[in-house]
């Protein structure tokens, strides 16, 4: 069971009183896009043996979305970042980098 | 009696305990375990295997034990497949034997082993195929009957178990020499440490293997000093009967205490520990490894480690004549302590080709005698156990004679140490092979991490691979004792030993004893292709049972190997899963059983609905009100009598449990138009409007009416069971896609109760209660703020039953009051109340939909005829460029219809199909069937393909196998079309 800290709330909390959200940072197509593009959205995720960007929820406490990034087989987790940005913050992408070097 | 004179560390000559054994009185000492006691009672068969039901014994001494599992206690205590190992005896305890019929001495399942060459590996997957309806009646009853273990118990455990959380630095399992050392180290540092021990002592194998001497003591008294010293510390938590069970991700163990098993239970009888740890610390020791050869498992054949356990903690002679066999010195400690105990040892069979240690050296003077290169070829004996060994020559391939006759009552089996790997397993660790100490040890290039990618599970002492006393306190880390202890020489690993010429193998020898697996299945498995260990393993049921291959995986893992060609490292070894030894299933269910279960939410109603005699169903996590029982009346008849009231007077239903959501912010109609597929930010204040919720699949996940209360206010309805997921359901969307938008959301379901008083004389009925609210001057869909008997209401003119309908909101507090208050005055006007089937089929005689009942997470609005409910003037809501995909356009779906059986009186089952013409494919279902009172006929909702272009089509619906009704496809609007009675 993961321990994993809230962003908003500062908590460190227990997996359980968390919901996971699945990948994150996928963008959701404007209406008029192709059938391919909405399938996409719907059904395509990475599913990666390795760094993933998920979403998750405080459910159990402040109820609040963020983001977090985990390795999948080695359940370390990078940090946590907020659920409206676009893209991971630099400072975990380094944080990455330097622990997944080879 | 074979209870030694003197000796044994852990019992207490002077206290008598008293017990059963199938129902026979035994009496053992304080301190005794069922299994010593047993044994000092001469008791030598306990079980019959699983498949053979050959005689077994006890094997070992502790939690690997394979055989000697029974039935504890009686009655509402009743506890099936316990070790007798693990159990301390105490007065009154009764045991009965597993697996036999009608008893241990005469079972008449051993018929199977006279049948054996019929039961290979594999057998069941063979043989029981044809034909296919005797698995059923024939095969499957027999095998259950004479296949298994213990029996499950049948009355509720009256015993109490209990969860307990913790937190610790470190977390230190196993209370030997390493474990108290580690503990020690820890508790210095000031660290919080908790140590664990599974049994109900400190020491571990120094107990019985006292030759040592540690900074200048002897052995056990180095582990009173420890334990005393530990005790001192407040920042250290000792723990006896207590095993940790799992290690998790992230520093999450479980530990498993056996709090009352060896007394009349006072409290809770196990617990279970969640324990999130920052290190977790596996000083879990080693489990000796048999050797397989023919005859391994007839009783009195024990592990040698065992063998001398009974000697030194209980003061029992598990034989008077014992033969060891052993490959490595560390075996010739069960030869000394059986000589120094006055105990016969006939032979020791080294498999080395010279054996020169200071332990054989001591056996030698001893004048025990020494085979070198020698092993045991053949076991002899009966169900009372072993009478007589037959020696072989090792190093001579398969093609071998067997040799010398030695009569013996038991057998020591040495075969070498494999560390206790399971929580670094447990938890992502990787194990390698290692090749010189002959065993699979932690791999310190791939220990499990934590959350910040660092190692947080660390084995020590024999769990890491240290053989010798000197190694284990030395793998702990920190200033090291000083050891004085006799060197080893290096062991020979021995995987199979031959029994008879030209590789014949030649009867049976048990690799997994309590799966009845030989080196026989394994070598057939590798020869039928299942060449993998994990299909091995699954094919053999080689490590499947309860005590999950403790003794048997490493031997049958090398004799796959062998069979093979391949090194062991090649091989492999399968997954170590939690839990290490069985738990209760008390102790997993803990407290949350009976009403703790799982919560249930309750109206502020439901008191008196009880007093009126409600029958209770559960919606969501809600009881509501089913119907209301009446004197004596049937089922049916209060149903119908409610339906009644409601069609023909005024009926009152708790609506309280639906979800009321508030959606309040300059962007809450921008919002709102998003999550309903219906336009709402049109909506004026004061206004409702029906609106339909889908997911970005394009399918109906919700459903409810919206009242706009003032410019920036929305409050939503939702589905009973839906409130927490479509309050969810909007915050993601807000926080995750949409959060540019100024909107706040509260779910105020539970502040609000909320009644429907509905039937032609719901407004005569509300006029009547004083208050400043205009009932004839609200509009259908009209929603209204004011006071009613003195309490503040939200009225909202909606019907879900299709008659004039008026649904009152209150603050919870006044919930009973208002009910009450409508009730008192209504009494000539036919008031009363009526539950959720009368809703249910008030609603289906009017078509109107139930989400989960007319859909099920394929359905679109379209295919429910909500079609008009769907915006074509929004740019985007959830769902709407899902519903332009090509399935969901096509010709043929599913949709929503009404069905008229032929027979008006039959009630169609829900669920049924609707069948194609040839009969050969199922078109569609039922989704939602009653007997309509209003109409006297029989209703029915089905979706069906292509359905709104089939009206007036009769179908066949398939009942069962042979039977099916006819049924017209009609409009599901069966009552009042136009809507004219709830436009008054």
């Amino acid at each position: 069971m993961l321990l994993i800290q809230c962003p908003v709330c500062g908590v460190e909390a227990e997996e359980t009183e968390f919901a996971p959200g699945g990948e994150a940072h996928i963008l959701r197509p404007e209406p008029g896009c192709s059938d391919a593009e909405w399938s996409a959205y719907l059904f395509e995720r990475k599913n990666p043996r390795a760094v993933h960007y998920e979403r998750w929820r405080h459910a159990f406490g402040c109820g609040k979305w963020f983001h977090m990034a985990r390795h999948t087989h080695t359940l370390e987790i990078f940090g946590v970042y907020a659920a409206d940005a676009p893209e991971p913050p630099q400072e975990i992408r380094d944080r990455i980098a330097e622990r997944t070097a080879p | 009696m074979t209870r030694l004179k003197s000796g044994g560390a852990l019992i207490d000559r002077d206290t008598s305990v008293t017990f059963t054994f199938d129902g026979k009185p035994f009496r053992g000492m304080k301190g005794d375990t069922l299994a010593s006691a047993l044994l000092a009672n001469g008791v030598r068969l306990v079980n019959r295997s699983y498949k053979y039901h050959r005689p077994r014994g006890v094997v070992t001494s502790g939690p690997e034990e394979p055989n000697a599992l029974v039935n504890l206690g009686s009655g509402d205590r009743h506890e099936p497949n316990i070790r007798m190992t693990q159990i301390e005896l105490f007065d009154g305890l009764e045991a009965t034997s597993q697996n036999r019929y009608p008893s241990l001495k005469s079972d008449v399942g051993v018929l199977n082993a006279a049948a054996s060459r019929l039961y290979p590996a594999g057998f069941y997957y063979k043989t029981f195929i044809h034909p296919r309806v005797a698995w059923k009646h024939l095969f499957e009853p027999v095998i259950r009957r004479i296949a298994g273990l213990g029996r499950a118990p049948t009355e509720a455990d009256p015993d109490t178990y209990e969860h307990q959380y913790a937190f610790c630095d470190t977390l230190i399992a196993g209370g030997g020499p390493a474990g108290l050392l580690a503990a020690r180290r820890a508790g210095e540092a000031g660290e919080r440490v908790m140590l664990v021990e599974q049994t109900e002592r400190w020491g571990g194998r120094l107990l019985t293997d006292d030759d040592a001497e540690i900074d200048g003591k002897p052995a056990r008294d180095w582990i009173a000093g420890q334990v005393a010293a530990l005790e001192a510390m407040e920042n250290v938590t000792l723990r006896l009967r207590t095993c940790c069970s799992a290690a998790f991700d992230h520093g999450y163990a479980l530990l498993y205490e056996r709090r009352a098993d060896h007394m009349t239970p006072t409290g809770p009888r196990h617990r279970l520990w969640r324990v999130r740890a920052g290190q977790i610390v596996g000083a879990t020791g080693m489990i000796e490894r048999p050797i397989p050869f023919y005859g391994n498992d007839f009783p009195g054949v024990m592990l040698a480690s065992a063998v001398r356990d009974y000697v030194r903690l209980w003061g029992v002679a598990p034989g008077q004549r014992t033969v060891l066999y052993t490959t490595n010195d560390d075996g010739y400690r069960t030869a000394l302590a059986l000589h120094e105990a006055g105990c016969h040892v006939a032979a020791i069979l080294d498999a080395r080709a010279d054996p020169v240690g200071i332990l054989v050296e001591q056996a030698r003077e001893a004048g025990l005698t020494v085979m070198s290169a020698t092993g045991i070829g053949k076991v002899s004996g009966n169900r009372d156990g072993v009478r007589e060994i037959q020696t072989v020559p090792l190093d001579r391939g398969d093609d071998v004679e067997l040799g010398k006759r030695i009569e013996c009552d038991c057998v020591a089996m040495a075969g070498g140490w494999s560390p206790v790997v399971h929580l670094y397993s447990h938890s992502g660790g990787k194990v390698v092979w290692d090749a010189d100490r002959a065993m699979y040890r932690p791999d310190p290039e791939n220990p499990p991490r934590d959350r910040h990618g660092e190692p947080y599970v660390r084995l020590v002492g024999g769990a890491g691979g240290a053989l010798t006393t000197g190694d284990v306190l030395a793998s702990v880390g920190g200033a090291t004792p000083s050891v004085v202890a006799a060197a080893e020489q290096p062991a020979r690993p021995v995987w199979f030993t031959p029994s008879q010429g030209k590789a014949a193998l030649g009867g049976k020898h048990f690799l997994d004893y309590q799966n009845d697996v030989t080196v026989a299945d394994i070598r057939l498995a590798a020869r039928e292709g299942f060449e993998s260990v994990e299909h091995a393993k699954r094919y053999t049921t080689l490590g499947m049972a309860t005590d999950q291959g403790k003794l048997s995986n490493i031997n049958g893992h090398a004799i796959l190997a062998e069979t093979l060609g391949k090194a062991m490292a090649d091989v492999g070894t399968t997954t170590f899963r939690p839990p290490y030894t069985p738990i209760s299933m008390g102790v997993i269910a803990g407290q949350e059983k009976g009403l703790l279960f799982k919560p249930v939410r309750q109206t502020a109603l439901h008191d008196w609905h009880a007093e009126q005699g409600a029958e209770f169903e559960p919606v969501g996590d809600w009881r509501r009100p089913y119907r209301y029982q009446r004197d004596s009346e049937g089922r049916e008849a209060s149903i119908t009598r409610e339906i009644k009231r409601v069609r023909e007077k005024v009926g009152l239903l708790d609506a309280s449990t639906l979800g009321k959501i508030i959606v309040r912010g300059p962007d809450a109609g921008k919002f709102l138009d998003l999550m309903y597929t219906n336009m709402m930010s049109t909506l004026k204040p004061g206004k409702c409007r029906y609106g339909l919720m889908c997911n970005d699949n394009g399918f109906l996940m919700d459903d409810g009416v919206v009242a706009r209360l003032d410019e920036q206010t929305f409050l939503c309805h939702t589905t009973s069971g839906g409130s927490d997921r479509v309050h969810a359901w909007m915050e993601e969307w807000l926080q995750t896609e949409w959060f540019d938008m100024r909107v706040l959301t509260a779910n105020v379901t539970e502040q609000w109760s909320q009644f429907a008083v509905a039937g032609p004389n719901a407004r005569a009925l509300l006029e009547r209660l004083e208050g400043d609210v205009d009932f004839a001057a609200l509009p259908f869909m009209g929603f209204a703020e004011g006071t009613v008997a003195g309490m503040p209401v939200r009225v909202f003119r909606i019907s879900f039953s299709g008659e004039l309908s008026y649904e009152l909101a209150v603050p919870t507090s006044y919930a009973l009051s208002l009910w009450e208050a409508l009730l008192d005055v209504g009494g000539d006007l036919g008031v009363g109340p009526y539950g959720t089937e009368a809703l249910h089929v008030l609603r289906a005689e009017k078509g109107f939909i139930v989400i989960g009942d007319e859909t099920d997470g394929t359905v679109t609005p379209h295919d429910v005829g909500m079609s008009w409910a769907v915006s074509k003037k929004k740019d985007d809501f959830i769902g709407k460029r899902a519903m332009e995909r090509s399935d969901l356009t096509r010709q043929g779906r599913k949709q929503l219809v009404g069905l008229l059986t032929e027979d008006p009186g039959y009630v169609l089952p829900d669920g049924a199909h609707a069948l194609s013409k040839d009969g050969e494919r199922a078109i569609g279902h039922v989704t939602s069937t009653y007997h309509s009172p209003t109409i006297g006929r029989s209703i029915a909702m089905a979706l069906i393909e292509g359905g709104m272009d089939r009206m007036g089509e009769t179908v066949q619906i398939g009942i069962d196998r042979k039977t099916s009704v006819k049924a017209v496809i009609a409009s599901p609007v069966f009552y009042d079309k136009d809507g004219a009675r709830q436009n008054v």
